[in-house]
């Protein structure tokens, strides 16, 4: 049995475990009285979140010591950290229980961050369709506001500092973090051009780092239990454990977080394996935005940054899709494109005009009206998003696309010349 | 400076300097949509992306900041991919309904196309088709052709300072609109037209009269407001079609009012006097020039015996070449009452001299000002591109404080606003100057003593003693306020105590023009004067006195009681014939050569764009030709610019204001709102800016 639940999930089967009581009980905000009796410098803190090796859980896998060090904490003016809870991407749904069921965890997490970069605010903003999570959060917040650890001169360090939770309305867009901020300012959700970075000129205009949710939830394990311990937990370049979402075609979907590392196809056997006794056809491994893999080269790979890059995929958010051999490919891409159509801000251009011109070609082709011109099509439009656009969505819109047909063009082709699939009885 | 490399080329910038700037000054062209000069980088459209070494994907030109070193290639097979590939993106939901589009043949969408674009279309999917909105009488939307380049939202936002369209909805059903379904009211909104790339804003008024390659363009000056707006006035078949902003960075930038734009319509109008007609037996007839102007000449003889009893009211919207002929006719026959200010009703500042009404610091300094008090005026209504330079002024941190009789819609935020609604405006500017002299000097002004000082006003005081650039300004309420002469000193008073420069406003586009030629009662009666003491005879030129003047029951009635009238008239109308007894019809400014002169005193002269309607004639060739029939000497010019040549600059000694005793017991604090849109017989006649909102004063107002 392999290891599970050590950090983010680790009070996850205790009994109303989102409660303040049971949180201190288990360790809780003891780091964050450490910080504020001064025991544990800013600078100590980003090296030893630097040794742990965490990288953003939220998909781009950036360093955050390294982030949290482009923060000058002694400039003057206000400061902002931001937490990252809009989790839109198709297949992801791990932070919804790090909110629901280990919420106070995330507010040490967000505490300790914006006193290392000297923020006077911190935002959690959360997926519009979170409720539960929501309540759940604003909650946590409020208990420890109730308990002296959040506020005005908190347990007489001087230190002020206060969270805020901001619900969503809806829009994938607004999980890029740009548009997160406009979103905050009560903007349209619109992703901002970079430079410059949200590090100089974020929330209101002013210094902020923005983190997944699940990253800052581990940062009070990291400091508890020491950088090298979470690094141990992983792999070389990938430190600590994971959280990854598994749905698809498992017979137990759920989160399970695992080590750094795992095998794939232990976390699929954890996850219950194939559902109804079928195969494994492919898998998209990081969320609707990383590239498909097939089973053999997912079977063979582990759950890491640099396992799954050479497998040709990305780790993204960790949101496992498992697609048994039955699965229509030209189905699911139809599927992800009116995703990606839908959800385009419409800021720019050929992210607004290329996601609906590839969605209406493939939904055409899956109406068995394809054309044999429409393959090209929907490569050379892929590659004309790709890189012209203002930020990732564009580009995560054609990587499904792509991947699809390196690998399942035949599944296209049988579309366009027989108008049906390959499962369907001829 | 840092040195760039543009297609091999080596340019020199200004670190920071975005990339389409450096190549726009290197004549190194990109294409772009969502870029504008005057508007924030939006970086959406992203047909300007280029290759820079070094980065793995195309930037775009808009939005990258130039370093040194930095290596772009604008041509190179990488940024022409990218180009063509957004070029492609933004055609295949365009209707590309060109022949049936107004902005074809000016359309930056096509210009740009016939680089970029492919001849055939690879997208065979539905279209995207997207209703249109009712913007108003001014701007016709066709929203299908929209490139969602945000240029409109942003004027919005960032220039007009009203957020009056913007993007809602998203991926590719995001659609530009009026907010909840309103029309837009801004007065600068025609500039929308011009910022839009594509023909989804266009002119209504100008819609499917012309296309663009068929118009004559013809550079003038904007003739509705005293800034003297570049314009070219775009004509068809001798006909006004459509006027549009010239670019003029030190008065109009790229902008034009909306009245200055499309107050063109009243050229056009069916009211147009297009011949001469003269009242005989109590009948009109239309008669030839020579008959008419012998009429003229055969009528005023008779009066000229007594020529007190003769008064002459000229439109300051006329040339300075037609005022000076005309006070140069008038004085010429021995009549000395002669006036152009037909909105002022206080004359009483008149016996210590005339003060030349002045923009004293230049338009595109205005911007720079740290702290502006205006006095009476709604300034946004009253001279648009005035008020866009102080509204730049204010978004940079200056400092803006009104002295109103009512609350108006200002497009920034004042720093103090006092509200004289209760009949006091002189006595709350009275208190401004109070505090100004127990702040800055000990100086004794007993005529102040019953005032009452309160900290808004001692806070006005403070911001423009401590401002380097402090502008006071007068408006035109101010000037129509039956204590104009009362509130002049006043503001005088604040101007010398604060150290601010004092200005009064010139309204119409020849206002200040009117006082370098002496258009002014030297030695005669006043406007007021000749309205109110029964004059026999009256030569009104380019006005209409029952419209023109605020003492508008007056005017009606003096001329209905004298003898003989004379109407130097664009229009016809019913109640002109009612009291006239000669119609001499004249050049409106687009089909005469003249010259403006501007709020600074800027002479800017322009060519005729069209023949006069029907038998019309330039003004100042009428009044040379009756100055040779009544034998007077100085009327030989053969040309426009003969008559400029005379003009000599008129130093009028100004006003010492310190001399002037005023009293402030009992002011008249009766004024006149006048609506932006009526204030002259042209703008009157223009059926789209009639139909805004604005058309109504009492719609402008807030609340």
């Amino acid at each position: 049995m392999m290891p599970q639940n050590e950090c983010c999930y680790r009070l996850n089967h205790l009994d109303r475990s989102w409660d303040i009581d049971v949180y201190m009980a288990n360790g809780g905000y003891e780091i964050w009285k450490k910080v504020l009796a001064g025991e544990l410098d800013p600078q100590e803190i980003i090296e030893e979140v630097k040794t742990s090796g965490i990288r953003g859980r939220g998909g781009a896998g950036f360093p955050t010591g390294l982030k949290w060090s482009f923060m000058n904490r002694l400039a003057p003016g206000d400061k902002y950290i931001l937490c990252n809870s809009d989790e839109g991407e198709p297949g992801t749904f791990k932070d919804r229980d790090i909110m629901r069921y280990n919420p106070h965890q995330l507010v040490e997490g967000m505490m300790i961050a914006g006193y290392v970069i000297g923020a006077t605010a911190g935002y959690n903003y959360i997926r519009g369709e979170f409720w539960e999570p929501y309540k759940r959060f604003d909650n946590a917040i409020n208990q420890a506001r109730e308990a002296g650890l959040l506020g005005k001169n908190i347990l007489g360090s001087g230190f002020d500092f206060d969270l805020y939770t901001h619900l969503g309305a809806g829009a994938y867009i607004c999980g890029e973090e740009t548009a997160l901020v406009e979103s905050i300012e009560g903007k349209k959700g619109q992703p901002r051009f970079k430079p410059p970075f949200p590090a100089s000129y974020g929330l209101y205009g002013k210094p902020t780092t923005i983190n997944n949710t699940e990253t800052l939830a581990s940062i009070p394990m990291i400091l508890a239990k020491g950088g090298k311990w979470f690094a141990d937990l992983g792999v070389e370049n990938a430190g600590g454990t994971k959280c990854y979402a598994v749905s698809g075609h498992v017979e137990k979907p759920g989160n399970f977080e695992v080590r750094m590392g795992t095998p794939f196809k232990d976390l699929l056997d954890a996850a219950g394996g194939i559902w109804k006794g079928r195969e494994l056809k492919c898998v998209i491994p990081g969320g609707a935005s990383t590239a498909i893999l097939p089973a053999e080269k997912a079977m063979a790979m582990n759950m890491d940054y640099d396992s799954i890059a050479k497998a040709g995929s990305f780790l993204g958010a960790g949101s496992v899709i498992i697609m048994d051999d039955q699965t229509d490919i030209v189905k699911v891409i139809e599927n992800l494109s009116h995703f990606y159509w839908d959800e385009s801000c419409g800021q720019c251009t050929p992210c607004r005009e290329g996601t609906g011109w590839l969605y209406r070609v493939v939904k055409r082709i899956r109406e068995g009206k394809g054309r044999p011109e429409d393959i090209e099509s929907l490569k050379n439009v892929s590659g004309k998003i790709m890189g012209n656009v203002i930020c990732g969505l564009g580009d995560a819109a054609t990587i499904a696309m792509t991947s699809a047909l390196e690998h399942y063009e035949h599944e296209f082709r049988h579309y366009i010349e027989h108008g049906c699939s390959i499962y369907d009885r001829q | 400076m840092v040195k760039v490399e543009i297609n091999g080329q080596i340019v020199e910038a200004r670190e920071g300097d975005m990339l389409i700037d450096v190549a726009d000054e290197a004549q190194i062209s990109i294409p772009r949509f969502c870029y504008h000069k005057k508007l924030s980088i939006a970086a959406n459209c992203r047909m300007c992306l280029v290759e820079v070494e070094g980065a793995w994907k195309p930037l775009p030109a808009c939005a990258t900041p130039v370093t040194d070193g930095m290596k772009v290639h604008t041509k190179s097979a990488k940024a022409i991919a990218a180009q063509k590939s957004v070029m492609e993106f933004l055609l295949i939901n365009h209707p590309l309904d060109c022949p049936i589009c107004d902005q074809g043949g000016e359309c930056e969408l096509q210009d740009v196309a016939m680089d970029y674009g492919d001849d055939v279309s690879r997208y065979t999917e539905a279209k995207r088709i997207v209703g249109d909105r009712d913007a108003g009488s001014l701007i016709q939307t066709d929203m299908t052709r929209c490139i969602h380049c945000t240029r409109c939202v942003r004027f919005g936002q960032e220039v007009a300072g009203m957020m009056e369209l913007g993007a809602t909805g998203r991926s590719e059903w995001m659609e530009i609109g009026t907010y909840i379904e309103k029309s837009i009211t801004s007065e600068m909104s025609g500039n929308m037209i011009d910022l839009c790339p594509v023909g989804a804003l266009t002119s209504k008024p100008f819609r499917y009269s012309a296309r663009a390659w068929e118009l004559k363009s013809h550079n003038g000056i904007a003739p509705h407001d005293s800034m003297g707006s570049n314009i070219i006035v775009h004509s068809k078949d001798d006909e006004v079609k459509r006027v549009v902003p010239r670019e003029n960075e030190s008065i109009n930038e790229v902008w034009l009012s909306d009245r200055d734009r499309f107050a063109y319509e009243g050229i056009n109008s069916s009211e147009r006097l297009t011949a001469p007609q003269i009242k005989q037996n109590g009948h009109w007839i239309t008669v030839d020039w020579e008959t008419a102007l012998q009429f003229v000449v055969d009528g005023l003889k008779a009066k000229l015996t007594n020529s007190e009893k003769v008064g002459v009211l000229a439109s300051p919207s006329a040339t300075l070449e037609e005022l000076h002929l005309l006070q140069k006719l008038a004085r010429g026959l021995g009549v000395e009452n002669i006036d152009h200010r037909l909105r002022q009703t206080d004359f009483s500042m008149d016996v210590n001299g005339y003060q030349t009404p002045s923009l004293q610091t230049s338009i595109d300094a205005i911007e720079k000002s740290d702290s502006v008090l205006l006095i009476g005026s709604y300034l946004r209504k009253e001279l648009p591109i005035l008020n866009h330079r102080i509204r730049k002024a204010a978004l940079d941190n200056a400092q803006v404080h009104v002295v109103n009789p009512m609350s108006f819609d200002f497009n920034y935020k004042l720093a103090n606003e006092i509200i004289a609604d209760q009949d006091n405006l002189v006595s709350q500017l009275a208190a401004v100057a109070k505090a100004a002299v127990e702040i800055t000097s000990e100086n004794e002004q007993a005529w102040l003593d019953d005032i009452e000082v309160s900290d808004v006003h001692r806070q006005i005081v403070q911001s423009l003693k401590a401002a380097d650039k402090a502008e006071i300004m007068l408006g035109q309420i101010a000037q129509s306020h039956a204590s104009f002469a009362r509130l002049q000193k006043i503001a005088s008073v604040i101007a010398q105590e604060t150290g601010a420069t004092l200005n009064i406003l010139p309204m119409a586009a020849n206002d200040l023009g009117a006082h370098v030629v002496n258009c002014l009662p030297q030695k005669g009666k006043n406007v007021s004067q000749m309205l109110n003491d029964k004059l026999s005879v009256f030569i009104n030129y380019g006005i209409e006195p029952e419209f023109d003047c605020v003492e508008s029951q007056a005017a009606l009635n003096a001329m209905k009681q004298a003898d003989f009238v004379v109407n130097f008239a664009l229009f016809d109308s019913a109640s002109q014939r009612e009291y006239a007894d000669v119609l001499l019809p004249i050049a409106s400014f687009a089909e005469t050569a003249g010259t403006y002169v501007n709020a600074n005193g800027l002479k800017q002269s322009f060519k005729m764009a069209v023949e006069p309607k029907g038998e019309a004639k330039a003004g100042w060739k009428v009044l040379r030709v009756l100055g040779n029939l009544f034998d007077l000497q100085g009327f030989e010019q053969t040309h426009s610019n003969e008559v400029l040549a005379e003009v000599l600059d008129n130093d009028q000694p100004q006003i010492d204001f310190n001399a002037v005793q005023v009293e402030l017991d009992n002011a008249d604090e009766s004024y006149h709102m006048i609506s932006p849109y009526a204030i002259d017989g042209i703008v009157r006649r223009s059926p789209s800016l009639q139909a805004t909102p604005d058309a109504n004063a009492q719609l402008t107002l807030r609340g």
